[in-house]
């Protein structure tokens, strides 16, 4: 085999986020190559460098041999590098053949020849079996279709290699073999493919070659056929674990927070949470473990009410929540940290206190005489910036002044100070520090030994199984199955986690 | 260890319009030595044509009180996240409304008269408002271009009524007839056209930063502002607030507009305005939002407006060289604003600059 | 009712009132087609009206210093690009908001032309400088009826009307069109094929801004061969307007601005010849109405560009 292209000792910071740090990558001709890694990981970041998005800050990059600077995509394109992004990169009112004529090269000046690419479309469709009607606007195209769209966008352009992100995410499982098709003959045809991946079962069966990433940092590369999907996952999500606590046994309340058969729809209206059903029990922590993308932030949006639910009931203490609003769920008793915490969960210009005080501005005591009560909205923020040890100078500075540990102790003390009875969390710890993490950790001891029912959805194995009393782990929005930490080897997790293995309840 | 905190921030909220003046001015003086004068000289005319007497000073605050009021009813929109540019027609509406009871309610006393007249400007000015705050929230309708479209209707809707049915009987010219006595709003210094709205305009900045700092609803009108999604997450009504911002922003310049009438004028004139609408927006920008930022930015531009007027006098150099001064002043303003606050959301006024400018 | 005057419907008034028109019409034409450019590739440009204002002092000053229109026509055009590139930096490049970007290069040109103005003239503007005449078409100019109303315009109208269908196919036939349109949709899309999204915008508000300068030319030396401070008086607002009830595309436009025309074109008529029993006022306020209700979905919905008045700014 030959070496096509190969990226050496590639790093990239993002502040003082390490996305890549020092990977070394090749990729033969004619392989299928799978990079695999969990959320956060790296992967997309390493593959926007290579196709000219990103500028690393350090590495280089060879193909065939010969370095080369892809200071753009076009510069990728010309290399014979084509990427389809996660997120499809199309103009929604623009047709097929219309997209795929955006900055193309060699076109008349004066005069847009569509009949021609839309020819070519055809050929295209036909060689490699994507089926698309190059007259069709890409508005009212499935996911499916627009993604075929993007394929044929990098192959008119002459893309050797082919880099897909998540190209599995979006699809059906008919249109998963549709695509895997593609690619075998694309392969045939001299193709190489860059997999971008979390599912081990796709990898097991499409690729030849797996590099693993975790945190940043590249963990190895194997012949798929030489490895195992238990392998793999071990690789994928770690061995070596962070966080030891003593697990504090609490004796079980009511049942508090209970989902029924709950369904309900992503932004893109591709159906996301199918058919959940679960109930969190007071003085109970209750893990969502799952890779990202699986429905979690639809599940916990739609808890949360910012969601609208298709069928199915959300109860809060037996009472229905279906057709309340967010605040009125506030106000019944469900708080919400959403994963988000700087588009949603904070207000990043305000100070601290302000923050703290918003959700109840228009209530006593932070209200008096119709003013705001800035004495004790101020010493509201002074005992809790005191018991949470955010790291301030006052209550006065605005959140985004913050660390990304302390505008988290802020939002949860926030939630927390509402006295929920239910408490929903999403992906609490994400860019933390191990400091801020325990910190926030045993606060979530703290309110289950208060009888508060707890859902934690974290996309970080480690943390579900070091912090959650019982798990669900999800895959495509339903539930793959349910264990205790400690009572099973952590390959079946992965398993579960890829979709491959369900346990009944 | 509060106070130096609070001094530091301060001083650094005011590092860009500083720098954006000392920037504004040192260009002009390109432009004065162009023309073969000193620009001490000039500026130093400019300087005194404001501050040189007492006359030229009433003059000055007479020219801030319309910046003022207008400004502070900008600084709530675009706080609320509502690019408004309406305020020239609002002010219009607001001193047609006082202009008509001040004709047709004349027979009241002017302690009654007077309240009503600045009631009858904060309403007229406030129904514009509230027109292109509803056509956003109802419809998601631009702001920028319906405050615009209203900003000509109050145009033609002035020139309507002083051509036709508010047309002074008798007269020659299209105005309107002259406000009872009643209505006029005292003057404060015998012989100078300083007139009691100046003390209006001050308590309306106490009102507005009460308003603004200190109320619920002014916490709510921000932090729509700031985050619109995380704002109906908290339960806040994204689209009242924006309506109530855009009705008191029009309220405001609706007030700016009575005092016009009432204070100078005491009849309506085609285009009595010149343009106050249309400063107003530089006036908050400058004032970074803040009610008491902007009664210094209001107070310098009017300051620039009568100074400049001694400048030609004094030294040939057309008034427009003023009118320069203040647009590069804003321009350099928007441009270290920007950098100072480089990636980062910190201040109301970056995030109002940040924002998507369609809505 | 009974004020309706009979001549109001005589062939003389009607052509000469769709003549005036089209004149009037000229300008926010010219403004408008330029905007559609800024808008089709994501700009909310409010900084027409400057374009403008110094596009039509800076025609009046070089057909003064050259002696021939047509170099001020030039000129005026570029200075209008210049007014266009000083937007470019502000919205495009700080990233700052662009309606308040807009109604500082207003502001801006306002000051300056008023001030070169007076340097450059005194206070009193030179009563005359070379302008544009009328320029018929041959033959077709004699045909009765049409030939007064479509054929005896200065250069500049033509220019304007026959621009409509090069837009247009601009716009919607060629390849450049396509990007330009990709980058107001969808920024994203264009940048991942290696275009450059900053670069594109700045050739459109270049070439906003020289059409614009060139529409101020047009009313400095086709119209009335003098500037006058704030000359343009709210032309380019108009133009605004005429561009988002002309839906933001070619065609749309030369039939709103032509609306906003006639209806300035009627008021001027009536207004001197005292024909009609309604206000003048409300038919000078009717286009905005007119596009106040249009967007409000009486017309139907009318999209934008996706992108519209969003900065495009990514990580690197």
């Amino acid at each position: 085999m030959d070496t096509l292209l190969e990226m050496k000792n590639i790093k990239k910071y993002f502040g003082e986020v390490k996305a890549n740090d020092g990977i070394d990558l090749d990729i033969q001709r004619g392989e299928i190559h799978a990079i695999l890694g969990e959320n956060g990981a790296g992967k997309t970041t390493l593959m926007n460098i290579l196709y000219g998005l990103y500028h690393p800050d350090q590495g280089e990059i060879l193909i065939k041999g010969e370095e080369v600077q892809i200071s753009n995509p076009k510069v990728a394109l010309h290399l014979g590098i084509g990427m389809v992004h996660q997120h499809f990169m199309l103009v929604p009112p623009f047709t097929v053949a219309e997209n795929i004529s955006i900055g193309l090269e060699g076109q008349k000046l004066y005069k847009l020849d569509l009949v021609d690419i839309e020819d070519r479309v055809r050929e295209l469709s036909q060689k490699y079996g994507l089926e698309v009607d190059p007259k069709a606007k890409v508005s009212q195209l499935s996911v499916g279709v627009q993604q075929r769209v993007e394929i044929i966008k990098v192959l008119y352009r002459g893309a050797e290699i082919l880099v897909l992100d998540e190209p599995t995410a979006v699809l059906t499982p008919q249109e998963v073999k549709e695509l895997f098709i593609v690619l075998k003959n694309f392969v045939v045809d001299g193709g190489t493919v860059i997999f971008i991946s979390h599912k081990l079962k796709e990898i097991m069966e499409i690729t030849d070659r797996v590099t693993v990433l975790r945190n940043g940092t590249k963990i190895s590369t194997v012949h798929t056929k030489d490895t195992s999907e238990k392998e793999l996952a071990r690789m994928m999500v770690g061995k070596e674990v962070l966080l030891k606590y003593e697990k504090v046994e609490t004796k079980k309340f009511e049942k508090v927070l209970s989902l029924k058969d709950v369904y309900c729809k992503n932004v893109k209206g591709l159906s996301a949470v199918n058919g959940v059903s679960f109930d969190v029990y007071g003085g109970e922590i209750l893990g969502i473990a799952g890779v990202d993308g699986n429905g979690q932030k639809e599940l916990a949006d739609v808890i949360s009410g910012i969601n609208e639910i298709d069928s199915g009931e959300i109860s809060l203490n037996g009472q229905n929540l279906n057709e309340l609003s967010p605040y009125e769920r506030i106000c019944i008793g469900l708080g919400y940290v959403p994963d988000d915490r700087r588009g949603v969960g904070l207000l990043t210009p305000f100070s601290i206190s302000m923050n703290l005080a918003i959700k109840h501005i228009s209530q006593q005591p932070y209200k008096k005489y119709g003013l705001l009560n800035h004495a004790y909205i101020e010493q509201n923020a002074k005992e809790i910036i005191a018991e949470y040890q955010v790291k301030t100078p006052s209550g006065q500075v605005p959140v985004s002044n913050l660390s990304g540990g302390n505008q988290q102790k802020v939002l949860l003390a926030r939630e927390i100070s509402c006295q929920p009875q239910a408490l929903v969390i999403s992906q609490p710890t994400r860019g933390l520090d191990i400091g801020a993490m325990e910190f926030i950790h045993k606060t979530l001891f703290r309110k289950k030994s208060d009888g508060t029912a707890i859902l934690l959805i974290s996309s970080d194995l480690d943390e579900i199984l070091e912090v959650s009393d019982r798990v669900l782990v999800i895959y495509e929005g339903t539930i793959m199955g349910e264990f205790i930490p400690g009572l099973i080897p952590i390959e079946e997790i992965g398993l579960m986690m890829a979709g491959v293995v369900k346990k009944e309840r | 260890m509060e106070i130096p905190s609070e001094v530091r921030k301060l001083a650094i909220a005011a590092v860009p319009p500083i720098v954006a003046i000392v920037l504004a001015f040192l260009l002009g003086s390109i432009l004065i030595f162009a023309v073969g004068v000193s620009p001490i000289v000039a500026y130093r005319s400019m300087l005194d044509g404001a501050f040189g007497n007492i006359k030229s000073f009433t003059e000055v605050l007479v020219k801030m009180y319309p910046l003022l009021l207008a400004g502070l009813g900008i600084s709530i929109a675009f706080t609320a996240g509502a690019i408004s540019v309406g305020a020239e027609g609002q002010i219009l509406m607001g001193g047609l409304a006082t202009a008509f009871v001040g004709t047709y309610l004349g027979f009241l006393p002017a302690p009654l008269l007077i309240p009503i007249s600045i009631m009858a400007g904060f309403l007229a000015g406030a129904v514009w408002g509230i027109i292109p705050g509803y056509l956003f929230a109802k419809k998601g309708l631009s702001v920028v271009i319906n405050t615009i479209m209203l900003n000509y209707i109050a145009h033609y809707l002035v020139n309507f009524f002083i051509n036709g049915p508010f047309k002074e009987p008798g007269g020659y010219y299209p105005q309107s007839p002259r406000i009872s006595e009643n209505a006029y709003w005292p003057s404060i210094i015998p012989g100078t056209r300083l007139h009691i709205g100046i003390f209006v305009a001050l308590v309306a900045v106490i009102c507005v930063y009460i308003l603004m700092k200190h109320t619920p609803l002014g916490v709510k009108i921000s932090s729509v502002g700031v985050n619109q999604k995380a704002s109906r997450y908290m339960g806040i009504k994204v689209e009242k607030m924006i309506i109530i911002a855009l009705a008191f922003s029009g309220g405001l310049a609706g007030i700016a507009g009575a005092g016009e009438i009432a204070g100078i004028h005491h009849r309506v004139l085609s285009g009595f305005s010149s343009n106050y609408g249309w400063d107003a927006i530089a006036v908050a920008l400058l004032g970074k939002l803040h009610p008491f930022g902007i009664v210094l930015s209001a107070l310098f531009w009017a300051a620039l407006r009568v100074g400049a007027n001694n400048m030609q006098r004094v030294t040939q150099i057309p008034v427009s060289l003023v009118v320069t001064i203040q647009a590069l002043t804003i321009f350099f303003v928007l441009i270290s604003e920007m950098w100072q606050h480089k990636g980062k959301l910190a201040s109301v006024t970056h995030t109002f600059l940040k924002r998507k400018s369609i809505s | 009712m009974m004020g309706l005057n009979v001549s109001l419907f005589s062939l003389l008034f009607l052509s000469g009132w769709i003549a005036s028109s089209i004149r009037l019409m000229t300008i926010l034409l010219l403004g408008s087609l330029g905007a559609v450019f800024t808008a089709r590739s994501g700009i909310t440009n409010i900084g027409i009206e400057g374009m403008m204002l110094m596009g039509s002092f800076v025609a009046v000053w070089g057909s003064y210093t050259f002696g021939n229109p047509w170099i001020g026509v030039l000129l005026g055009g570029m200075a209008g690009a210049l007014v266009g590139l000083i937007l470019g930096v502000l919205s495009i490049s700080v990233g700052s908001n662009q309606v308040v970007s807009g109604t500082i290069i207003n502001l801006f040109a306002l000051g300056l032309t008023s001030f070169l103005s007076a340097v450059a003239f005194g206070t009193s503007a030179p009563s005359q400088v070379p302008s544009l005449g009328i320029v018929p078409v041959p033959l077709l100019s004699k045909i009765p009826f049409f030939g007064p109303i479509l054929f005896q315009h200065g250069l500049l109208t033509y220019f304007a009307v026959c621009l409509v269908p090069v837009v247009w196919w601009i716009m919607y036939k060629t390849p450049t069109g396509i990007i330009i349109r990709a980058v107001g949709e969808q920024p994203e899309a264009a940048d991942t094929l290696g275009i450059s999204v900053p670069l594109v915008r700045y050739s459109c508000v270049l070439v906003s801004g020289f059409l614009s300068g060139i529409g101020g030319a047009f009313l400095s030396l086709g119209q009335l061969s003098v500037f006058m401070e704030n000359m343009i008086a709210g032309k380019g607002y108009i133009a605004l307007a005429a561009l988002v009830l002309g839906k933001w595309s070619p065609w749309g436009v030369l039939g709103s601005s032509f609306l906003f025309g006639a209806a300035d074109a009627l008021q001027l008529r009536i207004q001197s010849m005292g024909l009609l029993d309604i206000p003048v006022e409300f038919l000078q306020m009717l286009p905005y109405v007119a596009a106040m209700v249009a967007l409000a979905g009486f017309i139907g919905k009318a999209a934008p560009p996706a992108s519209m008045g969003k900065p495009y700014i990514k990580s690197r």
